[in-house]
């Protein structure tokens, strides 16, 4: 029989640490789905979604009861509908947003990936109808997310879709500014966005993906704390070995529901995101891990550090429990989603300069972050383009999710509830880039990308 | 198929018989049962053989919950390869 000890584990594990498989994320092409006739693309797509995806709930919540694991979120993920929408006469993405959002609620999933735009190196026909149509796409709908690919090391950065974007996410603030500019919440930029994340708002369906995929994101910063205190004053070395191994029973736990639920719904197999993902309930934040390690408050000197062992033990712990490794992997430091980082934002010890250092070394970018209502376009323009260009030298994926608190100035609060959370508006360095970001073109690719 | 059924809480009178009574009601056979009283808490793990079991384990796992809630205890009951999965290479 299993030892009585790793059973308690677990149980503690899932009853007082919060420990969760996060989502479970069917990836659906929508491929075959187009057609001149708009009308005839979203009776396709919405066919398509609800024919896929009309078991995912059910399963997952018979997974979730069977294994006694809770599976916070079901999730449906589709190729970019800038793809699907270029091939129509009538350009109008905002009609197959209101599909996808029909589909959403008839599969009873908690949110629709892949309003989406890939535009690293320019735009084709639909992008630039999809991108412009994001506010109201958002605004209408509750459960669609929305992603815009702007760079990559292997193409550079597309100024002028960032010049755009930072336009965008203002609009899609106002648009939604009775609702705390939830839209905003829903819609991320990013540069080497990967293709197979389970995550929102960034997830969509890769065109090099297969039809339909099985797509497992894992949580579990409460877990990791919690393994951290039990081992009191150890040196790095162990801090880093005892990350790994708590890394590595969440991502079987992950691997497990990953196959499980392939299987029930006879669809392959995809990957499992090897993420601390945080919510904001108590004792469930990425923060508190690296205030355990010993820092006063996340964002002291010395978080940039603490996050990047944090970052690499999930990633070598995680690696080895699972057969596909994929999506975004790592740790996830979203401002509002995280009781911590709502804490250290609120007392001033954690600012942007400090995020944006932090991004360097863990899996997203400056995520779930409020900020001025009044901060002008370009100023949100150039923090992507920051942003962007730290993923674009590093190789990694970097991402802007940024909330313009409209009617709102610094200390102020927004609140979303839910997994979103809330938190403070964040102060900006407000010293103007306009003149940069109205050049517009493009930043070449790094030298890294010429590797063949 | 087989799974565990883990019982937390204060030590009380006929835990063991309630639930051994609900498994036999239901072809679920026990195969092996541990229990100890951990820092003052009654901690009683149960490996049982869902093979033969006359309902849905998912209904099985509710009904045993609902016990839980009756006698002031938790009680789960969870497929056996979550903690294989877990905590075996």
């Amino acid at each position: 029989m299993i030892n009585t000890k790793d059973i308690l584990e677990t149980i503690t594990m899932i009853q007082d640490e919060h420990l969760d498989v996060r989502t479970i994320t069917m990836g659906i092409s929508l491929l075959d789905c187009c057609d001149s006739d708009i009308d005839e693309t979203c009776r396709r797509v919405y066919d398509k979604i609800t024919r896929y995806a009309s078991n995912l709930v059910k399963t997952g919540e018979q997974i979730e009861k069977e294994y006694g694991i809770p599976i916070i979120n079901k999730r449906i993920a589709v190729t970019p509908i800038a793809m699907i929408v270029a091939s129509c006469r009538e350009k109008d993405p905002v009609r197959l947003a209101v599909t996808l959002e029909k589909a959403a609620r008839a599969c009873g999933v908690n949110f629709i990936g892949g309003y989406s735009a890939l535009v690293q190196k320019g735009f084709s026909p639909g992008d630039i109808e999809l991108i412009e149509s994001i506010p109201e796409a958002l605004a209408v709908t509750d459960h669609v997310c929305s992603s815009v690919n702007i760079g990559s090391t292997k193409s550079g950065i597309n100024m002028d879709a960032v010049a755009l974007m930072g336009r965008i996410i203002k609009h899609t603030a106002e648009r939604t500014a009775d609702r705390d500019c939830i839209g905003c919440a829903k819609l991320v930029v990013f540069c080497n966005a990967p293709e197979d994340n389970p995550f929102m708002a960034g997830a969509f369906h890769g065109a090099g993906e297969p039809d339909c995929v099985i797509n497992v994101g894992v949580s579990g910063p409460g877990v990791v704390r919690a393994a951290l205190a039990k081992a009191g004053d150890c040196d790095l070395t162990e801090v880093a070995d005892i990350i790994k191994k708590t890394a590595f029973k969440i991502t079987r736990m992950g691997q497990l529901v990953a196959v499980e639920a392939s299987r029930r719904l006879g669809v392959p197999f995809g990957i499992v995101d090897l993420s601390l993902a945080p919510t904001p309930a108590v004792g469930d934040s990425v923060a508190h891990i690296l205030e355990e390690m010993g820092l006063e408050c996340c964002g002291a000197h010395g978080t940039t550090a603490a996050l990047a062992l944090l970052n690499d033990a999930v990633k070598k712990g995680g690696a080895m429990a699972s057969s596909h490794v994929g999506g975004l992997s790592g740790a996830f430091i979203p401002v509002t989603e995280d009781a911590g980082m709502i804490h250290a934002a609120q007392v001033g010890c954690l600012r942007l300069e400090k995020l944006e250092a932090m991004t360097a070394v863990c899996s997203v970018g400056l995520d779930m972050i409020n900020i001025p209502g009044d901060t002008p376009a370009e100023v949100i323009s150039a923090i992507i383009a920051d942003e962007a260009a730290i993923g674009m030298v590093n190789s990694k994926t970097t991402a802007v999710r940024l909330i313009p608190a409209i009617g709102k100035g610094v200390g102020e609060e927004l609140s979303f509830g839910g997994l979103l959370g809330g938190g403070p508006v964040m102060p900006l360095n407000t010293w103007s880039p306009a003149r940069f970001i109205s050049r517009g073109g493009r930043i070449p690719a790094p030298i890294q990308s010429l590797k063949n | 198929m087989r799974a565990v059924i883990t019982v937390i809480g204060k030590d009380t009178v006929g835990i063991l018989a309630k639930i051994s009574a609900a498994c036999a009601g239901h072809q679920i056979n026990i195969i092996e049962v541990t229990q100890s009283v951990m820092q003052d808490l009654f901690v009683m793990i149960m490996l049982v053989d869902i093979s033969k079991s006359t309902v849905p384990f998912t209904e099985f796992a509710d009904q045993m919950s609902g016990l839980g809630q009756e006698m002031g205890l938790s009680i789960r009951a969870m497929h056996e390869d979550i903690f294989n999965s877990m905590h075996r290479i």
